[in-house]
C-alpha cells in the first residue's frame, strides 16, 4: 500500500551515505497480514524504537508531540530542539504537561534553534549522547535543509547509537525522507472523562501510517493511557481511501 | 585536651600562668590547687582556622604573611614598614589594631624571622624593635628556647650548661657541629637555628596565599594563522594543562584562550562549561567552534590558556566498560550545545515560587544548577505560547461554560470544557488594577484541546469587560 513517493528512496540509490558498521539490510516483512483498516487489531508500537519517525501535524494541534511523546520511553533524559517559528505559533513544551505523557520535566533539555539547519545539528550533536532516551525536533513549514540526505543522516545515526528520534513537522508538506515511519497525526474528540461527562477526558488522536519500512500502512485511533505509559491503537478506521471527507479536512 | 591520665592543660591564660600553672600539667592535679579553675575544651581546628584568618587578615601591612605554629603570625614586612612611617611606628600600629579586636599581642621586628620569633617570645617589653646589626646583642641574653627548638633539645643544651644564646654562640661552631651532625631537622639542631637567627641561612617567608593561577603557555617560533594550526596548538595547550588540573585535584569551569598577535595586539575567546571538566578531547571539541572567532592578524606568535574559575573536582569514577556516568554524557552535551548555539539558547525548565503558570514555570541555562521543574497537582497543558494570545469566547448560558472560541481568526465550537481553575493576582508584584483569572481546559469538536482564561470578572470594577486569552495547547 505504499505509494509511488515513498519507493523512490531505494537503498541501492543512497549507497554513499552508507558506513561498514551499518546495518542496514531491510528488514523482513514481519506480518503481511491483510489490507491495513480491514482488521480490528492494531500494532503494537513498543517505546523507544531506535529509528527515525517522522510526524505530520497541522499548526496548531498539539495531538502530535503527544503522541511523540507516547511512542518514547518514559523517564529518560530528553533533548527537545524547536525551531523558532514552531516556539513562538505552537509553544513551548510545559513542564506540568509533560507528566502525564510520561516524559521527566527534571531531564528535560529544550533547545530554541534559529532555523531547521541548527535543528539538525542540535539533534544529530543529540544522537552522540548515548544518555539520552529520546530526541524530538520539531521544524515549522517546508524547510530547504530538511532534505532526503538530512533526514537519511539521522535515520542512521540515530539507528547506530540506539536513540528513537522524532521529527515533528508542522504544516509541512511530507516530502521525501528516509524516515522509517512517517505519520499524520490529528487529534479526535477524547474519551469520556471518568468523573466529569462534560470534561475532557484522555486524549485520542487518529493516526495514519502512510510510510513504514516494516509495517503495512494503515490509520487506527490511537488512545493514550497516561498512568501505564502505553498507547492503545484501538478500533482502526476504515483504509484512507475510503475515509470519510471531513475526517481528512478538518485538520486545516 | 586528653593525656595519658585524663584531661591536660592545653594552654592557659595570663591569671592562670600567674596561679603558677603550666601547659601539659594534669587538670584533676591543678584543680586541687586551684579550686575556682575554669577548664574549656580545646578545639585545635577552630584555632587553626582562626589563626589562618588572622594571617589573612595582617595582610593589610605587608602581601607576605603567615601564621607560624599553633600561636603566632610571621610577616614579612621588607619594603612595607616606611609606609607606616617606620617599624616603631608600625609595631604601634598593629598593637593597636590587635587590641582594639581584643587580642593581647607580643611584638618584634627583626632582620630574620628566626630573631623576631626569640625577640617577640622572650624579650621582656611587649613590642620589640632590632635593627640590621643588632641581633646579636639583643639575642644573647635571650635563653636557648628562643630558637625555636625542641623541649628536649633545649633540656640538653640546658645540662651542657649553655643557657642563653649568647652562650651557645660563644662555643666554637666546629664542635657544636660535631655534637648535633646527626640531626638533620632544623628544631632538633641548634647550628641550624642559630644560621638562621642570625641570617647565615636563608629562611623565606612561604606565605598562605591562594594558589598561582592554572595557566598554559606556548610560545611560537614563526607566527601562525589559520584554524588548523590554532586548533593543534589549543590541544597541545590543554595537554599541559590537564594533568596540571588534575594534579591540583581542580576542573575548569572558564577557560579563556589568548593569541598574542605580531602586530601588537592580543584576541581572546572564552568557553565555559556546565561540569567542571579537565578532559582535553571535551575541552578542545568546545573550542573548535569559538576558534573562528579570533582574530588573527598577522598570525599569532604565542598563545595562552587560562583557567578564568574551577572547581574542585576528584577523579572522575568509570564503569567496567569505560563509559562514564550518563549525567556527565549529559552536561557534556549541554556544553557543545552552548558552545554553538549561545547560553539563552540551550535551555531546562526550572520551577519559581509562583502560582501563575508562566510564572511558575521559566526556561534558564541547562547548565545553570538549581531547582527542577514544577510539580502540581493541577492540570496543565503540553505546551505553554510563549505570551497569552487574546481571543473571543461566547457562552451559551450566562456565566456557564465558554461555548464558542474565535481565536486566530478561526471559530471553533466548544463541546467539552472544565473549569474554572482560578488564579489570583500576585498583589506583592503587581499593580493594584491586574485582574484574576479563570483557566478553563476546553476542547473543539474536532478534539483540539486548549488552556484558555478569562481575565477578571464581569463585576470586580477593575476595568471593562472581562477579556479572554489563549494560554496554552494540550494534546
Amino acid at each position: 500500500m505504499k505509494d509511488a513517493r515513498s519507493k523512490k528512496p531505494d537503498l541501492t540509490l543512497v549507497s554513499p551515505f552508507l558506513r561498514s558498521g551499518d546495518t542496514l539490510e531491510r528488514p523482513e516483512k514481519a506480518e503481511t497480514g491483510e489490507r491495513a483498516g480491514t482488521r480490528a487489531e492494531g500494532p503494537d508500537f513498543p517505546a523507544g524504537r531506535a529509528e527515525l519517525t517522522e510526524i505530520f501535524a497541522s499548526g496548531g494541534d498539539a495531538g502530535a508531540a503527544g503522541f511523540a511523546l507516547a511512542q518514547l520511553p518514559a523517564g529518560k533524559p530528553l533533548l527537545w530542539v524547536q525551531d523558532r517559528l514552531s516556539a513562538l505559533e505552537a509553544g513551548r513544551p510545559h513542564g506540568g504537561g509533560l507528566t502525564r505523557f510520561g516524559a521527566d520535566p527534571d531531564r528535560l533539555i529544550l533547545v530554541c534553534a534559529r532555523d531547521a539547519g541548527d535543528v539538525l545539528w542540535t539533534m544529530e550533536e543529540g544522537l552522540k549522547c548515548a544518555a539520552l532516551g529520546g530526541v524530538i525536533g520539531e521544524v515549522w513549514g517546508a524547510a530547504r535543509a530538511l532534505d532526503f540526505t538530512a533526514s537519511k543522516r539521522l535515520a542512521l545515526r540515530a539507528e547506530r547509537t540506539g536513540i528513537a528520534v522524532t521529527l515533528l513537522r508542522f504544516s509541512a508538506p511530507e516530502d521525501l525522507s528516509a524516515a522509517r515511519r512517517r505519520w499524520r497525526v490529528m487529534s479526535l474528540p477524547s474519551a469520556p472523562h471518568p468523573g466529569d461527562p462534560k470534561a475532557p477526558g484522555a486524549p485520542r488522536w487518529r493516526v495514519e501510517l502512510f510510510r513504514a519500512r516494516d509495517r503495512t500502512p494503515g490509520v487506527w485511533e490511537a488512545e493514550y493511557d497516561g498512568a501505564s505509559h502505553r498507547l492503545r491503537l484501538a478500533a482502526p478506521l476504515p483504509d484512507p481511501a475510503l475515509a470519510p471527507p471531513q475526517l481528512r479536512t478538518a485538520g486545516g | 585536651m586528653q593525656g595519658n591520665h585524663g584531661p591536660v592543660i592545653h594552654d592557659l591564660n595570663a591569671a592562670a600562668v600567674h596561679e603558677g600553672l603550666s601547659r601539659g600539667g594534669r587538670v584533676t592535679d591543678v584543680k586541687t590547687r586551684v579550686p575556682d579553675l575554669i577548664v574549656a575544651d580545646a578545639d585545635i581546628a577552630a584555632d587553626a582556622a582562626d589563626l589562618a584568618r588572622l594571617a589573612a587578615w595582617s595582610r593589610r601591612w605587608c602581601p607576605w604573611t603567615r601564621a607560624d605554629g599553633t600561636d603566632g603570625l610571621l610577616l614579612d614586612t621588607t619594603g612595607s614598614d616606611h609606609l607606616r612611617g617606620g617599624e616603631a611606628a608600625m609595631l604601634a600600629d598593629m598593637l593597636q589594631a590587635f587590641a582594639a579586636s581584643g587580642l593581647t599581642a607580643r611584638l618584634a621586628a627583626a632582620p630574620t624571622a628566626g630573631a623576631a620569633w626569640a625577640l617577640a617570645r622572650h624579650a621582656p617589653g611587649v613590642m620589640t624593635v632590632c635593627g640590621e646589626g643588632e641581633t646579636a646583642e639583643r639575642l644573647a641574653r635571650l635563653p636557648v628556647e628562643a630558637l625555636r627548638l625542641d623541649g628536649e633539645t633545649a633540656l640538653l643544651l640546658n645540662r651542657l650548661g649553655l643557657k642563653t644564646v649568647g652562650a651557645l654562640g660563644a662555643v666554637p661552631r666546629e664542635a657544636l657541629m660535631r655534637r648535633f651532625r646527626s640531626r638533620r631537622e632544623a628544631w632538633r639542631n641548634p647550628v641550624i637555628r642559630l644560621d638562621q637567627a642570625f641570617g647565615r641561612l636563608a629562611e623565606p617567608l612561604k606565605p598562605g596565599l591562594p594558589d598561582t593561577p592554572l595557566r598554559a603557555v606556548k610560545r611560537l617560533v614563526e607566527p601562525v594563522g589559520g584554524m588548523e594550526n590554532v586548533t593543534v596548538i589549543v590541544k597541545a595547550l590543554l595537554d599541559d594543562l590537564c594533568p596540571e588540573m588534575e594534579k591540583r585535584g581542580a576542573g575548569a569551569r572558564r577557560l579563556k584562550l589568548t593569541g598574542y598577535r605580531t602586530d601588537g595586539g592580543t584576541s581572546s575567546v572564552y568557553v565555559a562549561v556546565s561540569r567542571a571538566s579537565r578532559e582535553p578531547g571535551h575541552l578542545a571539541k568546545l573550542f573548535a567552534h569559538r576558534i573562528d572567532r579570533l582574530d588573527c592578524g598577522y598570525g599569532f606568535d604565542a598563545m595562552t590558556l587560562d583557567v578564568m574559575a574551577f572547581d574542585p573536582m576528584d577523579s572522575e569514577a568509570q564503569d567496567l566498560e569505560g563509559k562514564s556516568a550518563a549525567d556527565v554524557d549529559v552536561t557534556r552535551l549541554i556544553d557543545r550545545l552552548t558552545a554553538r548555539l549561545g547560553p539563552e539558547a540551550v535551555m531546562r525548565p526550572a520551577a519559581q515560587g509562583s502560582h501563575l503558570p508562566e510564572r511558575a514555570e521559566v526556561y534558564t541555562h541547562a547548565g545553570k544548577p538549581g531547582g527542577g521543574a514544577v510539580r502540581t497537582e493541577r492540570a496543565r497543558p503540553l505546551r505553554l505560547l510563549p505570551y497569552p494570545q487574546e481571543a473571543q469566547v461566547l457562552y451559551a448560558v450566562p456565566e456557564g461554560p465558554p461555548a464558542r472560541l474565535v481565536w486566530q481568526r478561526r471559530t471553533r465550537r466548544l463541546v467539552r470544557s472544565e473549569g474554572p481553575e482560578r488564579i489570583a493576582p500576585e498583589w506583592w508584584r503587581e499593580k493594584s488594577t491586574t485582574r484574576l483569572r479563570d483557566y478553563y481546559r476546553v476542547e473543539d469538536e474536532a478534539g483540539r484541546r486548549y488552556w484558555i482564561y478569562r481575565e477578571g470578572l464581569p463585576d470586580d470594577g477593575r476595568g471593562g469587560a472581562p477579556r479572554w486569552f489563549v494560554h496554552g495547547l494540550d494534546a
